[in-house]
C-alpha cells in the first residue's frame, strides 16, 4: 500500500514533467497545426540557461528564471522567423522535418556552449521531503505539478477569453479566412511559437533540479511529451496534462511492479495501444470545434 | 631543479642537435607509435580526459628521458566519445592508417568490448583502461587491462560488509555492460561472504528518476543498498534515496570514485562508502605502502602540468603506459615480443596496484588494489577496518 502510494507520487512527479512539455506541444498544434519536435530542446535550453545563470553566476532565482525564459523566447522567435516562415510550401510533413532538423542544430549548439558533462542543480527551496502515509513527496515535484497546472490554466484562459487567443485558433482553423477577416496570421504564428518556446523553457527550468542537465536531455523529454500529448489528444491542453500524468504514473507503476528495465518501453506501447483503440487520444477535441 | 628548468635544457639540447647535426636526426631510430582511444568528451569524459592527458604526459616524460632503446614514442590519440561505434572506427584508423605498435584504452567497458575482436585479429597488444571483467576473462591473448576488475571491487566491498555484519543487500545496477557485469559479480560472489541479495533492480543510464526502483528495494527490507554504475545515474540514486528518506546505508561502486560524483550528488553523497583505488586517499595511506611514492610522483607530475586534481582513471593510463614502455624494451618494435613481454611482467608497482601478469591473468591485480573509502564533508576518507 505504502509502496503503491510511493509509485503514484513518483509517477506524478515524472508525469508532471511530461505534462509541461506536452502542454507546450499541444498548444502549438492547436494554434498552428504544427508538431514541434524541437520542443524538448527549448526545455533543454531553459534548464541549461538556469544552470549558467543560477548555478554558476549565482543570480537570484527569479532573475535567472526571467532571463533564461527570455533567452529561450528569443531562440523561439528566431527559429520561427528564419526556419518556419520562409517555407514556400508549408505542408505538415515539411514543417515536422524542419523541426526535427532544428532539434539537431539546437543540440549541437548546446553541446558546444555547455559541453557534454551533466550538471546538477540544488532544488529551488531547502524544504524537507513531505511524508504522507509512509510515502514521500519531493517539494520540487510540487513545484513541477504546480507549474504544469498554472501553464495549462493560463493557456486555457488565454484561448478561451482573449481576442488574441481566439485569433490564433482562427488562424489554425483556416489561415486564409482568418487573414481575410483582418487577423495578421503571420504575427499569430510567431506569437504561437513564442508561447510554446516559453512554456518549453519553463518546463526545463522546473525540472532542472530533479534531473541531470545535459545537452541531449531534450530528446527523451520531447518524445515522452509527444507521447503524452498524443495520449491526451493533440490540441487539448487538459488532455496533454492528463496524458502526461497518466504516462508518468504508468511508467512508475511499470518500473515498480513489473520490471525497471521495461520503463521506457511502456510509454511507447501505451501510445500504440491508444492510437489503436482511440485514434484521437483520450481527450480528443470534437471535430465540430475545429471547424 | 624545477621542471620548467629541465624543459628549457631539453629544448636547448633539441635546438642544438637540430642546428649542429641534422644528420644525426636522420640516423636516429624510428619512432614507436602508440595508439590511444579515450572518451575524452561525452558522458564518460571524467574517465577519458585525465587518461588522455596522462598518456600525453607519460609519452613526453619517456621521450625526455631518451625514449625506449633510443626510439622516441609518438602518441596517436582518438576520442571515442564513449560511443562503441566511434571506438571501432578509431581502432581501425589506428590499425590500418597509423600502424601503431600497441593501443592504450578505451576508457569504458562497452567501448573496449566493441574493439576487442579487431585488436585480436590484427594482433596488436591492447591495454584497456576499463573495469569490466569480461575484457580479460576469458583471457584473450592480445588484451590486457590496468583498471581493477569489478570482481575485485565486489570482493573488497563484500569483505567490508562482512566485517560490518551486513547480511541482506538490495542491488540497483545501471543497464549497460558496466552495470550488468557488476550485477553478475555481485550475485556470484555473495554466497562466499554470507550475503543474501534480497532484491535486484536496474536503471537506464539516462534515467532522471529512480524512486520506483528504490521503493521496491526498500520493500524487500535489506540491511544495505549497493548501487553499481558510472555517473550520472548513481548520483540520481543517491539523491532519490535521500529524498525518499530511506535510511539504509548506500554503497557505491568504484565507477563513481571521482570528484565529479560528489559535485553531482552534493549533500546526498555524504556517508556513502565505496571501494576505490588508493589514489583518492594517498595522503592517508601508511608510509610503508609500496604505492604511496608512485602515487605522489604521479600527482606532482599531473598537477604541475594540468592543474586540477588527479583521479584513479588517469592512473589506469599511467600504468598502461609504464607497462607498454616496460614491454617495449628490447622488443625492436615487434608486436609479438611486446605481447609476450607484457604477459611476463611481474610485481610491477603502479598507481592502481601491483601488477603480476600471467597467461591466465591479464589483469594481474588482487583485491589489495582496492581500499574502502567513505565520503565525509564532501571529501574522501580512508576506512581502515
Amino acid at each position: 500500500m505504502e509502496d503503491l502510494l510511493q509509485y503514484l507520487f513518483s509517477g506524478i512527479t515524472i508525469g508532471a514533467v511530461y505534462a509541461v512539455v506536452a502542454i507546450g506541444l499541444s498548444m502549438l498544434y492547436r494554434s498552428t497545426e504544427l508538431i514541434n519536435f524541437a520542443h524538448g530542446e527549448f526545455a533543454m535550453f531553459g534548464a541549461l540557461g538556469l544552470v549558467t545563470l543560477w548555478g554558476q553566476l549565482h543570480l537570484p532565482l527569479p532573475l535567472a528564471f526571467v532571463l533564461s525564459v527570455t533567452g529561450v523566447a528569443c531562440v523561439g522567435m528566431v527559429f520561427e522567423r528564419f526556419a518556419l516562415r520562409p517555407v514556400k510550401d508549408p505542408n505538415p510533413i515539411t514543417l515536422v522535418i524542419i523541426t526535427v532538423g532544428a532539434s539537431i542544430v539546437f543540440r549541437g549548439i548546446a553541446m558546444n556552449v555547455w559541453g557534454k558533462d551533466p550538471v546538477s542543480l540544488p532544488p529551488f527551496s531547502d524544504l524537507e521531503s513531505i511524508e504522507i502515509a509512509g510515502a514521500v513527496i519531493v517539494p520540487q515535484s510540487l513545484y513541477i505539478v504546480g507549474a504544469a497546472l498554472v501553464l495549462a490554466g493560463t493557456l486555457h484562459l488565454f484561448f478561451r477569453y482573449t481576442i488574441q487567443g481566439k485569433a490564433m485558433t482562427a488562424c489554425a482553423v483556416n489561415k486564409k479566412a482568418a487573414w481575410l477577416t483582418g487577423i495578421p496570421s503571420e504575427r499569430m504564428g510567431l506569437f504561437a511559437v513564442l508561447i510554446s518556446a516559453v512554456s518549453g523553457a519553463v518546463a526545463g527550468i522546473f525540472i532542472a533540479p530533479v534531473t541531470m542537465n545535459t545537452y541531449d536531455m531534450g530528446t527523451m523529454l520531447g518524445l515522452k511529451g509527444f507521447c503524452a500529448a498524443m495520449i491526451g489528444g493533440l490540441g487539448s491542453l487538459w488532455g496533454a496534462f492528463a496524458g502526461g500524468i497518466l504516462l508518468g504514473v504508468l511508467e512508475s507503476l511499470g518500473a515498480g511492479l513489473i520490471s525497471s528495465g521495461s520503463k521506457d518501453a511502456i510509454a511507447f506501447v501505451l501510445l500504440l495501444l491508444i492510437l489503436y483503440l482511440c485514434p484521437g487520444g483520450l481527450f480528443a477535441q470534437k471535430q465540430a470545434e475545429r471547424f | 631543479m624545477s621542471i620548467n628548468c629541465m624543459k628549457r635544457i631539453v629544448q636547448l639540447v633539441i635546438v642544438l642537435t637540430l642546428a649542429v647535426g641534422p644528420l644525426s636526426i636522420l640516423h636516429a631510430a624510428s619512432v614507436y607509435k602508440i595508439g590511444g582511444i579515450f572518451s575524452s568528451t561525452g558522458r564518460a569524459s571524467f574517465l577519458g580526459d585525465p587518461e588522455k592527458k596522462t598518456m600525453e604526459m607519460m609519452v613526453d616524460k619517456i621521450n625526455a628521458a631518451g625514449g625506449i632503446d633510443g626510439h622516441m614514442l609518438e602518441a596517436v590519440i582518438y576520442d571515442s566519445e564513449g560511443d562503441p561505434a566511434k571506438a571501432v572506427s578509431a581502432v581501425n584508423k589506428l590499425i590500418h592508417r597509423d600502424g601503431v605498435i600497441a593501443i592504450v584504452g578505451p576508457s569504458t567497458t562497452p567501448t573496449t568490448l566493441a574493439i576487442v575482436n579487431f585488436v585480436e585479429r590484427a594482433k596488436i597488444p591492447l591495454i584497456s583502461c576499463a573495469a569490466g571483467i569480461k575484457i580479460t576473462s576469458p583471457v584473450k591473448p592480445w588484451v590486457f587491462k590496468t583498471a581493477q576488475s569489478d570482481r575485485l571491487a565486489v570482493s573488497a566491498l563484500y569483505e567490508h560488509m562482512q566485517a560490518k555484519s551486513i547480511k541482506k543487500v538490495g542491488i540497483i545496477t545501471v543497464s549497460n555492460s558496466f552495470g550488468e557485469s557488476g550485477q553478475e559479480q555481485l550475485v556470484s560472489l555473495a554466497g562466499d561472504y554470507g550475503i543474501t541479495i534480497v532484491a535486484k533492480e536496474s536503471f537506464g543510464a539516462k534515467d532522471t528518476d529512480t524512486t520506483p526502483q528504490l521503493t521496491k528495494l526498500k520493500g524487500a527490507s535489506p540491511d544495505a543498498i549497493i548501487c553499481w554504475g558510472t555517473n550520472p545515474g548513481p548520483a540520481v540514486v543517491a539523491k532519490n534515496l535521500k529524498q525518499l528518506k530511506i535510511n539504509i546505508p548506500l554503497f557505491q561502486s568504484h565507477g563513481v570514485a571521482s570528484a565529479k560524483f560528489i559535485s553531482l550528488a552534493g549533500e546526498a553523497a555524504e556517508n556513502i562508502v565505496l571501494p576505490s583505488g588508493k589514489i583518492l586517499v594517498m595522503d592517508q595511506l601508511p608510509a610503508d605502502d609500496p604505492q604511496k611514492q608512485i602515487l605522489k610522483d604521479y600527482e606532482t607530475m599531473y598537477v604541475s602540468k594540468y592543474g586540477g586534481a588527479v583521479s584513479g582513471f588517469g592512473g589506469y593510463a599511467h600504468d598502461a603506459m609504464t607497462l607498454v614502455a616496460e614491454a617495449l624494451k628490447a622488443s625492436d618494435g615487434d608486436r609479438q615480443k611486446v605481447r609476450n613481454a607484457l604477459e611476463n611482467i611481474k610485481d610491477h608497482v603502479g598507481v592502481t596496484g601491483r601488477f603480476s601478469f600471467s597467461p591466465e591473468d591479464h589483469n594481474g591485480l588482487t583485491s589489495s588494489a582496492f581500499v574502502m573509502v567513505e565520503i565525509k564533508n564532501q571529501t574522501w576518507n580512508l576506512l581502515t577496518d
